[in-house]
Formats: structure tokens, sequence, C-alpha cells
């Protein structure tokens, strides 16, 4: 199926406190996620641990693995430096990563669940702030669901794609990265400022694109590539590969979110059938235009392809569509999938609405809405470009707090659209999805917390009374797991050593 | 009016990139027409007005983050 996969967004959220400017973002990320264990979980379950001794972050999909020696620390991901880690009942983890803490999302199969536990993800934050304060004496930490401080660090929101594995890697690189570049036009989140520090006060459409830097690499931390290359699945290596997308902006507009999941993964789809074979898009220096694709708010620049073609992005994004529209029409499930015909309706209208005239996209494209907010102010009060208030709208756009944040505010106004209910938004912050192995950790969580000793994506690590040794129930395929699979089981189980007992027997 | 003018000056000035990147040629771009301002747009403003942080130069100095992934 076309936009259909198993798929995740992991979110780094910016940090900080301002009445305690000097306290340590890894300390405060850890009131973060230590205040939310409290919040929601038994007082048992604060204790569980991540399981690294399945993770594989220096693996790199050409096929070699980096020396541990040679990575610079920042990319040894799976070292337990006994940092603050939750899992969470809806299948997520919540953790401190470097200095942020970070809300990977469940495994879903399609974009509108991407969206609904992203949202659930913007909510835990949310909650675990206001606990953090409370803990804390009243002291703030704020949290931005943003990609830069402006001033020369970037954090990442990644995307994550379940990819069969017989797919070459060679062909992901080839057809992913003109998409890329140019999926920004409806991706990108806005940001006032250019070059990694944000010195030219010049308003661009992403947050990510001037912190990339190569084209290919195995980092995520320096030196940014547009397709990076760490191959750990969580799943069987011979039959899937997961793609790790980097160069995403978190967005705070659902229809954006959507956007960016549902149309990379119908691209993804149609590079696995080989339906991109003829359609030769990529630039000639892919850094470069990605930074100029992003630098343009008129989105009239044309890129030079190595076909010797100049095109603009729209173009480029329109010749995608054309294909994508012809690729998933001549499915034959396709008048049954309405989601995938909705992603391809969105995606035509988002292209429209941004070659007539960008303001059009404004309810759904978080540049165009952020633009249209300083825009406003410099009419209004007869700004500059640089007057620290379009600054402070830039960072406050991604604020998370309702009353404060400004995308929460065009929300609430009607001039966001939205993709789900708020109530399926608070249900996700406790419940898992119920068609991938989310469902299984989730429930695991939720029903058996005091017998969990660890988990991770591909296993759930139990601690059974009369059992000495802990045990290991991998979950390597993330299509098992689901409701469908163990709801009767898990039912019928009034503990963890009778649910266990009943998977060895099976 | 905006001055994008100042903005861009100080872009082709500091910035390493802006000669590559075309910043400067998309500036005028940035220029926007009173016209586009309406009382939509007013209403929004007003009640952004009442919950952006004060001392605005302050509050974004003071946001400094370390890298991540």
């Amino acid at each position: 199926m076309s936009v259909h996969r198993i798929m995740g967004i992991e979110t780094e959220y910016g940090i900080s406190t301002p009445s305690d400017p000097t306290m340590n973002p890894m300390v405060a990320s850890t009131h973060i996620v230590n205040a939310y264990a409290q919040l929601v979980a038994s007082p048992q379950s604060t204790h569980q641990r991540w399981d690294y001794a399945v993770e594989s972050p220096l693996r790199d999909a050409r096929g070699f693995d980096q020396s541990r020696a040679e990575a610079d620390p920042s990319q040894l991901t799976d070292d337990d430096l006994g940092l603050a880690n939750v899992i969470l009942t809806n299948g997520a983890r919540l953790y401190v990563d470097h200095a942020h803490p970070e809300y990977s999302s469940p495994e879903v199969t399609n974009p509108r669940d991407a969206v609904l536990w992203d949202r659930a993800g913007e909510v835990v934050m949310e909650r675990a702030a206001a606990a953090t304060s409370l803990v804390m004496g009243g002291q703030q930490i704020l949290l931005y669901k943003n990609n830069t401080d402006n001033k020369g660090a970037s954090y990442g929101c990644h995307e994550n794609y379940l990819m069969k594995r017989s797919t070459p890697f060679a062909d992901i690189v080839k057809y992913l990265i003109p998409f890329f570049i140019t999926r920004q036009i409806f991706t990108g989140s806005g940001r006032l400022g250019v070059g990694q520090d944000g010195a030219s006060k010049v308003f661009q459409l992403s947050q990510r694109a001037d912190f990339f830097e190569v084209e290919v690499g195995l980092e995520t931390t320096l030196k940014r590539p547009i397709i990076n290359t760490r191959d750990e699945p969580h799943a069987d290596p011979e039959k899937y590969r997961r793609l790790h997308v980097i160069v995403g902006d978190a967005n705070l507009s659902e229809v954006a979110t959507y956007l960016k999941m549902g149309t990379t993964s119908i691209v993804l789809a149609m590079i696995e059938e080989g339906a991109l074979a003829d359609c030769d898009l990529m630039p000639s220096d892919p850094v470069r235009e990605m930074h100029r694709v992003s630098h343009d708010v008129t989105l009239s620049n044309r890129l030079l392809l190595n076909s010797g073609e100049e095109l603009t992005a729209l173009e480029i994004q329109y010749e995608l569509l054309g294909r994508a529209e012809k690729f998933c029409s001549e499915r034959p499930d396709y008048d049954v999938d309405v989601m995938t015909k909705d992603v391809l309706e969105r995606w035509r209208l988002v292209l429209d609405q941004l070659s007539m005239d960008p303001k059009l996209a404004a309810k759904s494209v978080d540049w165009v809405a952020k633009y249209a907010l300083m825009t406003g102010y410099i009419n209004r009060d007869a700004l500059t470009w640089d007057d620290p208030r379009l600054q402070l709208i830039d960072l406050q756009y991604s604020d998370l707090r309702p009353g404060k944040g400004l995308a929460k505010k065009l929300i609430a106004a009607g001039r966001l659209d939205k993709i789900v209910e708020e109530s399926e938004v608070v249900d996700a912050v406790g419940h898992p999805p119920t068609n991938t192995r989310a469902y299984f950790r989730g429930e695991c969580m939720r029903r058996f917390p005091e017998s969990v000793a660890a988990a991770s994506w591909d296993s759930i690590v139990f601690d059974l009374d009369g059992h000495e040794a802990l045990l290991r129930v991998p979950t390597l395929e993330p299509t098992r797991g689901t409701k469908e699979h163990v709801g009767a089981l898990l039912d019928v189980c009034a503990s963890a050593e009778a649910l266990v007992a009943a998977l060895v027997a099976d | 009016m905006p001055s994008q003018e100042k903005a861009d000056a100080r872009a082709r000035s500091t910035s390493q990139q802006s000669e590559d990147d075309e910043v400067s040629g998309k500036a005028a771009s940035q220029e926007v027409a009173p016209s586009e301002v309406d009382a939509d747009v007013d209403a929004i403003l007003a009640e952004i007005d009442e919950v952006l942080e004060v001392n605005a130069e302050d509050f974004v100095k003071s946001f400094i983050q370390k890298g991540g992934q």
C-alpha cells in the first residue's frame, strides 16, 4: 500500500530555564523526564532501563561499521549514561538525548497516526514541564518544538520509515535527495536567520537546512548529511531497513506533519517498486541547492540539475506528485485506500496554493503561518527584520504552552488546520496504536510495570518472580504484537509471569 | 514599511553564505505591501500582543541550546 508503512517520529525539544539560565540542560532535561515518570507511572515503574543490547548506531547502510574509537562521542547513542529514560504506556520512549528531552513516538502504520502520536508527545512534554515546575517550587522549565537556537546549535526531529531491505541504498540516495531538498516548501517551519548562527536576520523556510553540510553520511550531530546512513533497523535486518531521516523540521502544523510523513512514504514506495527509474532530478550541487531552496521565500529559484535542466522546487515537486498520482491510481486497492487519496489531494492542493500565492497555504504550512505573523507585525508597527520582537515570534511560535505558544494560538483561533481531534490526542497520550508491536510494549507497561526491567523497540526484558535471570522477549517484527495478535492473550494473563509462560508455550 | 535593506546589508557583511545563497537577491521579495494588512490580521496580532514575552531582546538572547542530533 502506498502511504501505509511502519513509521515514527522522534523529536528533541528545545529547553530553557529563564529564571536560572545557568542550569545545565542535561539536568533540566532529566527533571522533565523524571517528573513525567512520577506523574504517570506506578511507584515501581520508574526504574526501567533502555535495553541497549540490541542497538547498533554505528552500523552504516552502505555496508560497513564505523569503529567506536573513530566515532564522535555524540554518535555513541547506545552508551547507557544512566540518563533518565521512561517507556510510556502508549509505547513511546521519553528520555534525555544529549542535552534535550526527547519523545520517540511508538511505531505507527500511517501518516495520520504519526500526527496523532506526535501530538501526544507534545502533550507529554507540556504535562512534564508543568509537573517539573511543581516539584521545583514554581521554577519554570520551558520547552520548544523547534530545531535551532539561532546561535549555532541545532537539534533534530527525525522521521523513521521501515523499508524493504532489498531496495538498493543507491536508489534511495538518488531519488530521495531531490525530494528532500524540495519538500521544504511545505515542510519548513520557518526561521528568522540565515547561516548556522542565524546572524543574518533574513527569513528562510526551514529551521534545519543551514545545518546540512554533506550529501550522504552516518553522522547526525556534525557534518549532517541529507541522507543519513544509520542502519539500525530495530527489526529483522535481513528483511527490513529503517530509513532514518534527519533533514526535517519539527512541525507545529498537523497538516505539515501529515504531508511530510505521507508524501515521503509514497516516494519511498515508488523507489521500492522501481517507479522512479527514469526520473533523474538530482541537482548538481545538492547541499547548496538545499540551502538555496530554504532561502527563497518567492519559491522562484531554479535548481541546476545533473541533466542540465533548471527546475524550481515547485516544478520538481509537481513532477514527483504527477508520478505518485499515476503510481497510486494504478494500484488495485487504490479505490478503498482513503488515506493515500487524501495525501495526494492535499499534496496537490498545497503545491497549487504555493504556486499561486504562498499566503494561501497559511493554514497548513508552518513557515507561511510564521511569515504572515512577522509581516503583520512589520506592517502594523513599522518594524525592521532585525527587530528582537520578530526573533521572539520565531522562538515563541514553537513554545509548547497552550497560553503562550503562537502556533497553539493559531490552532485555537482556527488559523492552522487540524488533522486529528483533541480527544484522540488525549487518548494517545496513554494508549498505544493497536496495529503495531507498540501495542504489546505499551500494554506490558500499563499492565505489568513492576515486572518490566528494560525495553527497547525490539525487545522487552522481564524481571519475573521465581526467575533469577532476566528474561528477554524479542519483538523483532514491527507488525506483530498487535491487539489482534496478543490482545486476547493479554486479557487472560493476570501477571507477567503468566504472560511469559503463555508466550514460551506458544 | 519594513526596512529589509538594513538586514540585507548585515546579511552581506556577516554571512559567509550570502553570496552563495543569493540571500540579498531574494531580499526585495520580503517587502510587504501595506494592503496586506487587514482587520483579520490585526485581530490575531492583538491576541499575540497579550502573550508575547516581555523584553524580547533579553528573552531571545537567553535561549541558548546545546547541539543535538
